[in-house]
């Protein structure tokens, strides 16, 4: 039973990853239709989960929304291991001041809260899901180089590391052949958890009204808007606080799971 | 409706005869206002939030208008108008002080609007002052304005927040500290929180105010707006914008529900300069994608009466066109594939922070997307929305509710940010100026009407309605809103 967190872990992913996909091809209801006499349509019936102020199938709403998600979510690691990951590398390879200006630099960056970032960039530069993609993303740069960085070191100083460089290799071969492979599960771990928070950070900037813009469906947005109606339709803030909630909970899970799996030293004591 | 206002207004005089001296009532109000004004003086702006917080209350006039739309003596205890209809002798009020001690004379007013017509006058009803050929001043109690030419709307838009009488002293510092003559005086303001007017104690009628205080708080969440009124936080809501909601406080003993008109004709706007929304055909789709029923039901949860042009369906000399371009999508396609633009069109449409704007906005898009119009809705605050809209005429589309009375004229202004321009329709607008018989007016608001539909010159979609909500024991508050205002100077608690 030591794996039923990761095996739910993959069960939530997957229907996340599941939803999202279906999406391009099929939704219940064209997504942006508007049906203004079919509003506040209760769950059950034709709209499974009810529809919206506008008559929006909710089933639909979310299905697109995951998509939003994921992709906000895909490119934000992206960029963050673009970036961090060759830091992080770097300052543990040549170590010294390269490493002192590195980990001042991330520091930097961890200084200021995640979402009190995103909200300066977006402040500075308008709300629209690119800026909060780069808002983010920044963030996340921090956080690969300073994980990176981490495992590296602890590589570098393993013995198969030294025998490498005894043996005359240079340093870029060393990270390349030696050190990028075994920091690869601790990153994949980190992916996962980064990627939940992603989802988290991108609902919260919609929310706001800084992430994605309308019409394009956000769960962020779609909590918003159902803010105002909350008395007399809580499912509409149930529901998609609900699939953020699963989410980023599967996502964590599944993040927990493969960092037992990958790395059984880093196994949490019981 | 009008029996449900009865009851309402029913209810508040048996609330009033009934409520005794015995109980300590309260003697502050707090108001909620979706906008935050951008400065606070009404010769200075087109913001329509300067008048919801110094008009009556902080500034007067000359003449007022009154709840009812009415023309009431203000600043003038009473006027002659010559035979010709062009010279205007207003006797003033005596004993009038500004708040910062100084005296109000006819000095004043010729300064005043001196400065309204001035050359470099930033204000934003200039064309109310045009007409004015002389102001003279034969003693502090008595002012005479002769006008060019006939002007049938001229005693009105004296009674405008644009023709407020400010002082030489003060004028300079109005936007930051207004100084005026009202009932109440400005004391503080919070920047994005709230604005406190205090009582003048040397107010000339003593009744008035019957409030020791009135807070004007700046919610503009809909949301937030009704948790703010059953919070307590705020007694009375006068343009309340979460419509969903009005069925749970009309349910609510505690809180009573006033549903009026405003002034605002609620238009989806056409930037004229730019390609392709200066072609006629393109307008004329856009008209016809529109489905207003839907936009009404949708973003104001069916408040609100639909309009075929730019002017308000409970005025006198109102036509129904409605009608002209029925919602078609087949007819709108045609119309843009005729345009050349059967491949689609990608348009901006900047949305200011109101929800009829942010929500219509959404439906707005919705709607222009089933006839081949791709929308990108950007949405901004006030400040942005004025700055790149209203002034710097930087926009495709927008919505935007224009709440003065009677403004149909506002598409023969040059320059504005509608960027119309129409010769037969500036005739008009010219022959209306110097009409003062009724029914003549009448006959040249109908063509008037009728021009702008003809033109498609906006997407007309609705008449802004005025849902006032208020804790029960609120009194004193205007029902409609003939011209942009929060006249507290008679609200008082009945418990």
């Amino acid at each position: 039973m030591r794996n039923a967190g990761l095996i739910l872990g993959l069960c939530l992913t997957g229907l996340l990853a599941a939803m999202a996909l279906v999406s391009f091809f099929w939704t219940p209801f064209p997504v942006d239709e508007v049906r203004i006499a079919a509003r506040f349509r209760p769950p059950g019936g034709a709209n499974w989960l009810g529809t919206d102020h506008f008559g929006r199938d909710i089933v639909s709403l979310l299905m697109v929304g995951a998509r939003n998600s994921i992709a906000v979510g895909a490119v934000v690691i992206g960029l963050g291991m673009l970036v961090g990951v060759p830091v992080g590398l770097a300052a543990a390879a040549r170590g010294g001041w390269a490493d002192e200006w590195l980990s001042r630099a991330t520091d930097l960056v961890f200084a200021f809260p995640a979402i009190l970032s995103a909200f300066l960039i977006t402040a500075l530069l308008g709300p629209g899901v690119v800026n909060a993609i780069l808002a983010i993303g920044i963030f996340n740069m921090g956080v690969f180089a300073r994980v990176t960085r981490g495992a590296a070191q602890a590589v570098w100083r393993r013995e198969f590391v030294r025998a490498a460089l005894a043996l005359g290799r240079g340093p870029v071969a060393v990270t390349l052949v030696h050190v990028l492979p075994n920091v690869l599960g601790v990153l994949t771990v980190q992916a996962t958890i980064s990627f939940a928070a992603a989802i988290l950070a991108e609902a919260s900037l919609s929310y706001l009204g800084l992430g994605i813009q309308p019409p394009a469906p956000s769960w962020g947005k779609m909590l918003h808007d159902a803010q105002t109606f909350m008395l007399l339709r809580p499912s509409l803030a149930i529901i998609p606080g609900l699939a953020i909630a699963l989410a980023v909970l599967g996502l964590n899970l599944l993040g927990d799971g493969l960092r037992d799996l990958l790395d059984p030293r880093l196994r949490r004591s019981r | 409706m009008r029996k449900i206002s009865l009851l309402v207004a029913g209810a508040a005089v048996a609330a009033l005869s009934l409520a005794g001296p015995a109980q300590a009532q309260r003697r502050d109000l707090v108001i909620g206002m979706a906008l935050e004004p951008p400065h606070l003086d009404p010769t200075a702006g087109a913001a329509a939030a300067i008048d919801e917080i110094t008009y009556q209350n902080v500034f007067e006039g000359l003449t007022r208008i009154d709840g009812e739309g009415q023309i009431v003596p203000g600043l003038a205890e009473r006027w002659d108008v010559s035979e010709d209809g062009r010279t205007y002798t207003f006797h003033l009020r005596k004993g009038v002080k500004f708040h910062d001690g100084t005296g109000f004379d006819s000095a004043d007013v010729k300064f005043a609007f001196d400065r309204a017509r001035g050359a470099d006058s930033v204000n934003a009803q200039k064309g109310y002052f045009t007409p004015i050929e002389s102001i003279e001043t034969p003693d502090p109690a008595t002012v005479v304005i002769r006008l060019s030419k006939v002007d049938g709307q001229f005693l009105s838009n004296m009674g405008s927040g644009d023709a407020v009488i400010v002082a030489p002293e003060s004028a300079g510092g109005n936007r930051q500290a207004p100084v005026g003559t009202g009932p109440f005086r400005f004391s503080r303001w919070t920047p994005g929180d709230r604005i406190e007017l205090v009582r003048n104690p040397e107010f000339r009628d003593a009744s008035t105010p019957k409030l020791d205080k009135v807070t004007f708080r700046f919610i503009a969440d809909p949301a937030a707006q009704m948790n703010a009124l059953r919070g307590g936080d705020i007694d009375a809501f006068p343009l309340f914008g979460a419509y969903e909601s009005v069925p749970l406080f009309q349910a609510d003993s505690q809180f009573a529900v006033d549903e009026g008109s405003t002034e605002g004709e609620t238009i989806l706007s056409f930037n004229h300069r730019r390609k392709p929304l200066d072609d006629l055909r393109v307008r004329r789709a856009i008209s016809h994608a529109l489905d207003r029923r839907e936009i009404i039901e949708g973003a104001q949860f069916g408040y609100g009466v639909p309009i075929g042009s730019f002017f308000p369906p409970h005025r006198e000399g109102y036509v129904d066109l409605t009608g002209v371009y029925p919602h078609d999508v087949a007819k709108a396609k045609a119309l843009l594939a005729e345009a050349g633009h059967a491949s689609g069109l990608r348009l901006t449409l900047k949305l200011p922070p109101p929800p009829y704007a942010r929500r219509g906005g959404e439906i707005v898009a919705a709607q222009l997307a089933k006839v081949g119009i791709q929308v990108e809705i950007i949405p901004m605050e006030w400040a942005q929305w004025l700055e790149q809209v209203f002034r710097g005429n930087d926009f495709d589309l927008t919505i935007v509710s224009h709440v003065e009375p009677l403004d149909i004229g506002i598409f023969d202004r040059d320059p504005y940010y509608l960027g119309y321009r129409n010769p037969q329709f500036a005739a008009v607008m010219a022959e209306l100026n110097g009409t003062v018989d009724p029914a003549g007016r009448k006959a040249l608001y109908e063509r008037a009407q009728r021009i702008l539909t003809e033109d498609a010159a906006a997407g007309f979609l609705f008449q802004l309605p005025k849902i006032g909500i208020r804790k029960a024991g609120v009194a004193g508050l205007w029902k409609n809103a003939p011209v942009p205002a929060n006249d507290v100077t008679a609200a008082f608690w009945t418990r």
